[in-house]
């Protein structure tokens, strides 16, 4: 069951991720389009608390889906099956995806 | 024979040895036409090497018992021509893969059905009267979808092939997944039982539908959507609490 759970979490962020990723794509569009410079960026995703929750989002479910992912290439190609590393990668990728999303709050 | 010095014999290289170790083994076979690997072991035994162990029973395709890597890819022996697989007039025979060998030619089959065991491949019916006869339509949906999963003869080909069963080992495998999906299209069958059995560790998620299985099923079996079935279902009675 919890390998299940796990391939229930990586379909769930893989949708997410897909949705996110386009808003994301269309951001950096519209910024260079414009063309925005760095403190007009920032301005902006300063000026509502929309922008760091989507971010924050965004950085948890890639942090969780690479983190599952990888997990199951490790586990199949190299026989690695303990989890503790998992774990650890999953909290370095959210620390560094949260560090820049504070960034821009 | 005449047909013997028609066309310059096959090099056979069988696997021989036992569990702990064992090497490949050359023979020169008549190159007869229209022989069946099958022919070639059974010559080998008669004539080279009477040690010689390998598995058979029913020689028409019917059994399941005859399945062997022949010249790298896992096949049923007694339908497969030996001049439809020679390379250069070679064959190389070997026991099937992720099959533990007991000896030469023959593999301990018990790891492979105990999974079909564990993925619930069997009736499970929903109450006293699901035992009776129950009137099914022929275009039932359900019907359909065990009609496209029955008739496996049980040989382990697709089990052989499957990448993920080498890279898993607690991964049920095709074949006994297959099974469990046609017992759930039974209307008789309670049904929860199977997909119960497909959520767990090694379960039908554990599939990356890669498909090698449904390439080589000799009866033509397509294993990757009875699992994608399960999955499928799986995932729609998880979500509704109702597994
Ligand atoms: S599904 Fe096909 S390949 Fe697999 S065991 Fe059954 S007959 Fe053999
Ligand atoms: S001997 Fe029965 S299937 Fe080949």
């Amino acid at each position: 069951m919890t390998e299940f759970r796990l391939y229930l979490i990586q379909r769930v962020t893989a949708a997410l991720l897909l949705g996110l990723g386009l808003v994301h794509l269309g951001t950096i569009l519209s910024a260079t389009e414009a063309p925005l410079s760095a403190a007009d960026i920032l301005a902006r995703t300063r000026a509502s608390a929309l922008w760091p929750i989507f971010y924050g989002v965004f950085v948890l479910a890639a942090a969780t889906h690479a983190a599952i992912g990888l997990r199951t290439i490790a586990r199949e190609w190299l026989g690695w099956r303990r989890d503790i590393w998992v774990m650890a990668l999953w909290l370095a990728l959210t620390g560094l995806g949260l560090r820049a999303v504070w960034g821009i709050a | 024979m005449a047909d013997d010095a028609a066309s310059p014999p096959l090099t056979v290289a069988i696997w021989r040895g036992d569990a702990r170790k064992g090497s490949l083994v050359s023979y020169r076979v008549p190159n007869r036409p229209g022989q069946t690997i099958l022919d070639v072991l059974t010559w080998v035994q008669r004539t080279a090497e009477p040690g010689l162990a390998y598995r058979f029973a029913c020689r028409v395709g019917m059994c399941g018992s005859c399945a062997l890597t022949i010249n790298g890819l896992p096949r049923w022996a007694c339908r497969t021509r030996a001049e439809a697989v020679a390379r250069d007039n070679r064959i190389e025979i070997r026991p099937l893969r992720h099959f533990p060998v007991i000896r030469d030619l023959v593999a301990d089959v018990e790891a492979f059905f105990e999974r079909w065991q564990r993925a619930f491949g069997r009736f499970g019916p929903s109450g006293p009267e699901a035992t009776d006869f129950a009137r099914i339509a022929p275009d039932d949906p359900d019907r359909r979808a065990a009609d496209a999963a029955i008739e496996c003869i049980g040989c382990g080909i697709c089990f052989a092939a499957c990448d993920t069963v080498g890279a898993n080992p607690d991964y049920l495998g095709p074949a006994a997944l297959n099974r469990a999906w046609a017992a759930h299209n039974d209307s008789r069958d309670d049904r929860r039982a199977h997909l119960r059995a497909a959520v767990q560790n090694g379960g039908a998620h554990t599939c990356h539908s890669q498909g090698s299985c449904r390439r080589v099923c000799p009866v033509g079996r397509d294993l990757t959507r009875s699992i994608a079935g399960l999955k499928r279902k799986s995932l729609t009675a998880a979500l509704k609490g109702k597994l």
